[in-house]
């Protein structure tokens, strides 16, 4: 895709995420957080291409991939975990 | 066609973290919102390694598995083990694993361009983008690691300034700019290697400096601007992969971060310039000492009995809690104290400051996890024309977000600030550990006054003791 296109996306993404976080309601902001710090971890994605591309063998672009799938993966698990048992606890009156 | 469909994964999986944030509206749709991220990850993902697919080694596939086992593994234990009140450090934590894995892609990146890049070429906009990424990475990976590190009392919470700091800062921040620069003039060359790495350790060294000079009580700016830096870095990162989930996800993440850090910063009516400059609000000790010899009044000492005895005879109580309850973990006991308050038929209300505790929401969540209904918390607008028809204002752990000087003394610290009005109440109780002024090093005149009455102490001792009084009248 062309830069103009991936800049395009991201300056709309800026603007969705503006709308859609000012709609989060303040006593969610811990959750939000961890729910934010989950789904960055996407850049997983760039640390699985590394590590797929040297097909088996073991060089430094791999194990930098290889590290960066470990870090991403304690966060993703992590992140949306905590952020579950989080909102687990959030309970109106009864 | 395997492009256009991997395309529209990533797109859908973009779609399904917007969701997930969107879900957080209401604690009702929260959980359901949670989910969606998890299903946007678990797209995203599966869609890398198709896209990366065919005539792959099955090796690299186990080291992959095997990294996301022990990863996966770690973050599991550490996300269910973790006590609430240790939530910030966690979450500083899991910023500096972002930074970081930022910086881990960029290396891997530029170590292997044929994986990544058209033909193998890296082109000058590719190269900054991924500077951009790495350096905004590892600034992410340090600066969360020095919050973490103050948040865990491992280094201390007060602001650690020295002269000539900012132009220090300036001047590296400068060279980091240049260093961008250069790597862009000739990506492909073998010279271009070195400024890579400077541009590594000079981010580094920067995050450091950054955050080194912040005081603890102003952490929830620190924790919410770090979520907007990870969040800048996955987009330098998906810029050079050109992957649209990481784009969208990474702005998504960095306005969220900003956004955060805006309502922090006028939670205490300062800017965000401010607030990175340092120098502002340690531990308290240090402040505490200064304003020890300052001129007082007359302070009114109750005991537990005195508090219950009030208590039970009031028609509407607003709790106002601080970082003191976080610190002393006196939520449960609260809570226990508010249920009986309860069943006495006193209305009880919670009323949260937005920068109380040392991350947004901290407190909310350490309210929810001692089952107080979450429709009993109010923030401040919702709830401070209360205070005057309230009978009883309890403050627990909290000092500065109730202060009256925020609205009248110009020359304070803390003036425009604003606060929750404790005063307005008929009675107004504060559970302190001591007379000491807060982390802003001010004075709060409220203690002094007829109305206000001082239970000095442990804040969940105090609370324990108030539910036994309670229990006994």
């Amino acid at each position: 895709m062309d830069f103009l296109s991936l800049f395009s996306i991201f300056v709309l993404s800026v603007f969705v995420g503006f709308y859609v976080v000012w709609g989060v309601t303040p006593a969610l902001h811990s959750p939000l957080l961890a729910v934010t710090n989950a789904i960055s971890s996407v850049i997983i994605v760039g640390g699985l291409i590394a590590a797929v591309a040297s097909k088996g063998i073991i060089d430094l672009s791999s194990t930098m991939g290889l590290i960066a799938v470990l870090l991403a993966s304690v966060n993703i698990f992590g992140g949306f975990m905590v952020a579950q048992r989080m909102l687990a606890m959030f309970k109106k009156k009864k | 066609m395997n492009t256009t469909i991997i395309g529209f994964a990533y797109l859908l999986s973009g779609v399904l973290f917007i969701l997930a944030l969107k879900g957080l509206s209401s604690p009702v749709s929260a959980r359901k919102g949670n989910t969606y991220g998890m299903l946007g990850m678990t797209i995203a993902v599966a869609t890398t390694l198709y896209g990366a697919g065919s005539g792959l080694e099955l090796s690299s596939y186990t080291n992959i598995i095997i990294a996301v086992a022990i990863g996966g593994l770690f973050g599991s234990v550490l996300a269910r083990k973790i006590s609430m009140t240790a939530l910030p450090q966690l979450v500083a934590a899991f910023h500096s694993l972002v930074g970081l894995a930022a910086v881990f892609v960029a290396i891997g990146a530029y170590k292997n361009p044929a994986a990544f890049f058209d033909g193998g070429i890296i082109s000058t906009g590719s190269m900054i983008e991924m500077s951009l990424g790495l350096a905004i990475g590892a600034i992410t990976f340090s600066g969360s690691v020095i919050a973490f590190a103050k948040l865990q009392g491992l280094v201390s919470g007060n602001p650690l300034v020295f002269k000539g700091q900012h132009l220090i800062n300036l001047i590296i921040f400068l060279g980091i700019l240049t260093l961008i620069y250069m790597t862009a003039v000739d990506p492909m060359s073998p010279s271009t290697e070195q400024y890579f790495w400077m541009i590594v350790g000079l981010s580094f060294f920067i995050g450091f400096l950054v955050v080194l000079p912040i005081g603890g009580a102003d952490m929830p700016v620190v924790v919410s601007m770090l979520n907007s830096y990870s969040g800048w870095a996955a987009c330098g990162i998906g810029f050079t992969l050109q992957n649209t989930a990481l784009i969208i996800t990474g702005a998504l993440v960095g306005s969220s971060g900003a956004i955060l850090s805006y309502i922090m910063c006028k939670g205490m009516n300062r800017s965000i310039v401010s607030v990175l400059l340092g120098g502002f609000g340690g531990d308290g000790d240090a402040a505490a000492a200064a304003a020890a010899g300052g001129p007082k009044g007359n302070v009114k000492q109750g005991s537990a009995d005195d508090a219950s005895f009030i208590m039970s005879n009031a028609q509407k109580v607003i709790i106002v809690p601080g970082y003191g309850m976080a610190v002393s973990q006196a939520q449960h006991a609260l809570r226990e104290m508010c249920d009986i308050l309860k069943e006495k038929g006193v209305e009880v209300r919670y009323a949260i400051h937005p920068v109380a505790g040392r991350m947004p929401g901290h407190m909310n969540v350490l309210l929810a996890e001692a089952n107080v209904p979450y429709d009993e918390v109010f923030e401040l607008e919702e709830i401070n024309h209360e205070f005057a028809t309230a009978d009883v204002a309890f403050v627990i752990g909290a000092n500065d977000v109730t202060n009256p000087l925020a609205k009248t003394d110009p020359q304070s610290p803390i003036y425009g600030m604003p606060i929750l009005d404790v005063e307005k109440a008929a009675t107004t109780l504060f559970l302190k550990r001591s007379m000491a002024s807060g982390y802003a090093g001010v004075d709060n005149d409220l203690f002094f006054r007829d109305k206000t009455m001082m239970l000095l102490g442990d804040a969940k001792k105090t609370t324990e003791e108030i539910v036994q009084a309670l229990n006994l009248s």
